[in-house]
């Protein structure tokens, strides 16, 4: 019963979207102040029923309801409720309807905290919203209906969770990244409403800020959670793999890089408008095409969801709807003359349009590189696979270019800056830097490393222009404490975006370059040396989960003569799946992690194949991607994305050198 | 007039796209070129990993085997690797083709992980991958005594692909050889 009334939610569901999509665009187009208003209200009311259906197709796993063919296939009675509970979205159908719920959700929270936008453009972006919500749900309801039965035939017990997805970053995993992804389609809806209206000034640009920095820090975190995962549960220490899945979230995120920073162009200058809407068009369309990607069997990829070319038809058909029908909007409304206001080469208005050529050189690359396989196959050329050395070769070095620009991006001044003030600001962060990257590898580490050195001088540049810069907006007030205090919310994010940043590059450079990694035979009783850590095998013992059987190899790590952790990893053997499954034990710690995984028993003596590394820094990576998404909500408090639309004007002349920024 | 068709530009490029997405639909990556499933394995002239001696198709067929497509760079092998040295151990021939790899890399990969294979050939520019239809390590074949492939797994052998799948071919070929 349950799952039927979910299945029903669902179909309501469906047709409110559909209203919510027809009536206020005839409203909008007819003038009919009527039908636009009841927008933000159907929006709402396709959440309540969405969220209804979710709940209907929670319990069905919760309760272990085995009839229901989803439940079945991924969940299992002895599975921990927890992970029944992300069980719900481990698979195509569930984490379809997560999908749709989210969407709602955005669409719920426009309608709720967009209140003062003029009703012409609210009505226009929920419809949008709308239609892409009809999309969604219908290929949910036709393709992938996640509430079909088994009956008869109900089995007595469910084929379990993938025992790689029992774990608790993947229950938050997809909820972070659906909620980037999704979010991006605010953007959209905000891009096309603006070209139905024929209206692309700078407060459009104002009202999506807000949305688009919220979606892309979701993104964000949501990526970082993904890699944090391979890198404790595949059990090898790697933590990026430039698989089709994982290219699938990073595209849309490099896109909505760019996205973020030339919408801070179009806000503070009213510049690259129509630019920034194709940008905005590209990174919802990237969305969908990482969708399709990941759920139509085109690519083969480690961790794709079981694939299915109808699935990918339906999917292919509304890409084709939504993108081919955008583009074409733009073509036909974008404008096709030039801004009037210009700027010249030497202004910040530059740097940030760097920023856009290499995010988009980046995005474009690789997008070519997760293509390529197809593109030979399609071209009867033979099938291909892209590994990670393209992508490292192609990716890497662009964010090498990027970075002396992103450190001079802050100092500068819009529309016309001078070469000689950048060399005064600059000339001492830049000496510092060189030197400060150039020792300090000297003194961590026994043979010198040019990379790390590399990552160390352009990461300083970034830190130390950063304090230059926060030096000279302070300078003017009463206290440098005041100074602080007149620091608006997005420059704040700005800033601690950045320095997350440097700290990303940081690790993954030191992590890299650094690592050590033993591969050996192991006894109980042995003991290895890596990088000066020494780990001692005690024992292997027999541990009972709730779900798997497992052997736990005990260890102690000693540094310097002293103990400093006990590390514990298993091999498990899931019961229902039979799968075998390698679990990392794993010492965590600012300046380096140590890694101790299990391979295979080796011959009958009680030795094991055992894997130990240590990986300088690797947290670094991480926790700079957590500072890159906490800017981008910090610059959301900004005060000016809240005021009445009555009571903004333009920039002010002192704002457009000194105000917030991007 | 010129300025508004190059806005244009990005529709274009987006229905190339979509077309080239359309074809794809139509193609399984995971699909054997149908050529090769029944025909003998193609001919060679490789190094054998980490030896001087030249392998070809003949050296390394004669009875049922497994065909292992691996590489150091390639994340699943590693995850299949552990269940290789099983049926390894328990008396499956397996041959490896070390797929676009670096012999050092690869030998330093069977020093630490352990060997499951017979014998490896030294792929290095993938020319037998592309005789083969390789998509992407790794991938693992199913070849009899006479050296004809009768079976392509794209993906993860682990035990409930060599159970359900690769077992029973090999059990068949096996009897069919005994009679």
């Amino acid at each position: 019963m349950i799952p039927e009334l979910g299945h029903f939610a669902l179909i309501i569901g469906l047709c409110l979207s559909l209203t919510l999509t027809v009536v206020p665009l005839w409203g909008a187009w007819r003038g009919n102040a009527a039908a636009m208003s009841i927008a933000p209200s159907l929006a709402i009311g396709v959440l309540v029923f969405v969220a209804i259906s979710f709940a209907c197709l929670t319990i069905a796993f919760l309760q272990d309801d085995f009839s229901v063919e989803v439940v079945a296939n991924n969940s299992n009675s002895l599975l921990p409720a927890m992970y029944k509970f992300s069980a719900v979205w481990g698979n195509h159908e569930g984490s379809l309807l997560l999908w749709v719920l989210i969407l709602a959700f955005w669409m719920s929270a426009v309608a709720i905290f967009s209140r003062e936008l003029p009703l012409l453009m609210l009505s226009r972006v929920l419809a949008v919203m709308g239609a892409i919500s009809v999309g969604f749900t219908s290929f949910s309801l036709f393709t992938s209906n996640p509430f079909a039965r088994l009956l008869p035939g109900t089995p007595a017990d469910g084929q379990d969770l993938n025992p790689l997805l029992q774990d608790p970053g993947l229950i938050i995993h997809p909820p972070l990244l659906y909620m980037g992804y999704v979010g991006f389609s605010v953007a959209f809806a905000f891009a096309i409403a603006a070209l139905l209206g024929g209206r692309l000034d700078a407060s459009w640009a104002k009202w999506s800020r807000p949305w688009t920095n919220v979606a892309w820090a979701f993104l964000t975190l949501g990526i970082m959670l993904g890699s944090w995962w391979a890198y404790y549960e595949l059990g090898w220490g790697g933590w990026w793999f430039w698989d089709p899945v994982e290219n699938a979230s990073f595209l849309p995120w490099l896109a909505g890089t760019a996205l973020i920073h030339s919408l801070a162009v179009t806000e503070k200058r009213g510049l690259f408008k129509s630019w920034t809407v194709l940008l905005a068009i590209f990174a919802f369309s990237l969305s969908l095409l990482g969708t399709f990607l990941v759920r139509s069997g085109v690519l083969t990829s480690v961790h794709a969801f079981a694939t299915d070319p109808e699935r990918g038809l339906f999917i292919l058909i509304f890409l084709a709807i939504v993108v081919g029908g955008s583009l074409t909007l733009y073509a036909v409304k974008a404008p096709s003359v030039g801004s009037r206001v210009s700027f010249n080469w030497i202004s910040r208005e530059s740097l940030l349009l760097t920023n856009n050529v290499v995010f988009l050189a980046a995005t474009l690359t690789v997008l070519f590189g997760t293509l390529f396989p197809l593109i030979m196959d399609a071209l009867g050329q033979g099938k291909y696979s892209v590994g990670p050395p393209y992508f490292n070769l192609v990716f890497v070095p662009l964010m090498a270019v990027l970075m002396p620009f992103m450190g001079l991006g802050p100092v500068s001044r819009w529309k016309k800056d001078d070469a000689k003030r950048w060399r005064a600001e600059l000339l001492l962060p830049a000496i510092v830097a060189v030197v400060c990257g150039i020792t300090l590898p000297y003194f961590t580490a026994d043979e010198y490393n040019v990379w790390v050195a590399l990552a160390l001088v352009l990461a300083f540049w970034l830190l130390l222009g950063m304090l230059r810069d926060l030096a000279f907006r302070t300078a003017n007030a009463a206290s440098r404490l005041q100074g602080l205090k007149r620091l608006t919310p997005s420059y704040w994010g700005m800033l601690i975006a950045h320095l997350g940043f440097a700290a990303t590059v940081i690790g993954v450079v030191a992590t890299s370059q650094y690592s050590v990694e033993h591969d050996l035979k192991m006894s109980p009783g042995d003991t290895d040396v890596v990088a000066g850590y020494s780990f001692t095998f005690n024992e292997v013992v027999p541990f009972r989960g709730p779900n798997f059987v497992a052997d736990e190899a005990r260890f102690t790590v000693h540094y310097q003569g002293e103990e400093i952790a006990r590390l514990a990893p298993q091999k498990r053997r899931y019961l229902a799946s039979g799968s075998i499954m390698t679990e990392a034990a794993i010492d965590d710690g600012l300046w380096r992690d140590l890694f101790v995984a299990m391979g295979e028993p080796v011959g009958d003596d009680g030795a094991w194949a055992i894997r130990l590394h240590y990986k300088p820094m690797v947290r670094w990576m991480w926790l700079g991607a957590i500072f890159i998404s906490l800017g981008a909500f910090v610059t959301v408090a900004d005060k000016r994305y809240r005021r009445a639309p009555s009571r903004v004007s333009a920039p002010t002349a002192q704002e457009d050198v000194h105000g917030a920024k991007a | 007039m010129a300025p508004r068709l190059k806005l244009f530009a990005p529709l274009l490029i987006f229905a190339l796209l979509a077309l080239l997405l359309f074809r794809g639909l139509s193609l399984d990556p995971r699909e054997m070129p149908s050529a090769l499933i029944d025909k003998p394995l193609p001919e060679f002239e490789l190094f054998s990993l980490g030896e001087q001696r030249m392998l070809t198709r003949e050296d390394v067929t004669g009875q049922i085997s497994l065909f292992n497509v691996w590489a150091t760079w390639c994340v699943s092998c590693r995850v299949e690797h552990p269940y290789l040295q099983q049926l390894a151990d328990a008396g499956v021939p397996i041959v490896g083709v070390n797929y676009k790899d670096e012999d050092a890399a690869a030998l330093r990969w069977l020093q630490d992980l352990g060997n499951p294979y017979t014998v490896n050939i030294a792929d290095r520019d993938g020319t037998l991958g592309l005789d083969l239809g390789v998509y992407g390590a790794p991938e693992t074949y199913v070849v009899d005594a006479d050296g004809v492939i009768r079976y392509r797994h794209v993906g993860v052998v682990d035990e409930r692909v060599w159970r359900s799948i690769l077992e029973p071919i090999v059990l068949e070929l096996t009897a069919a050889e005994m009679n």
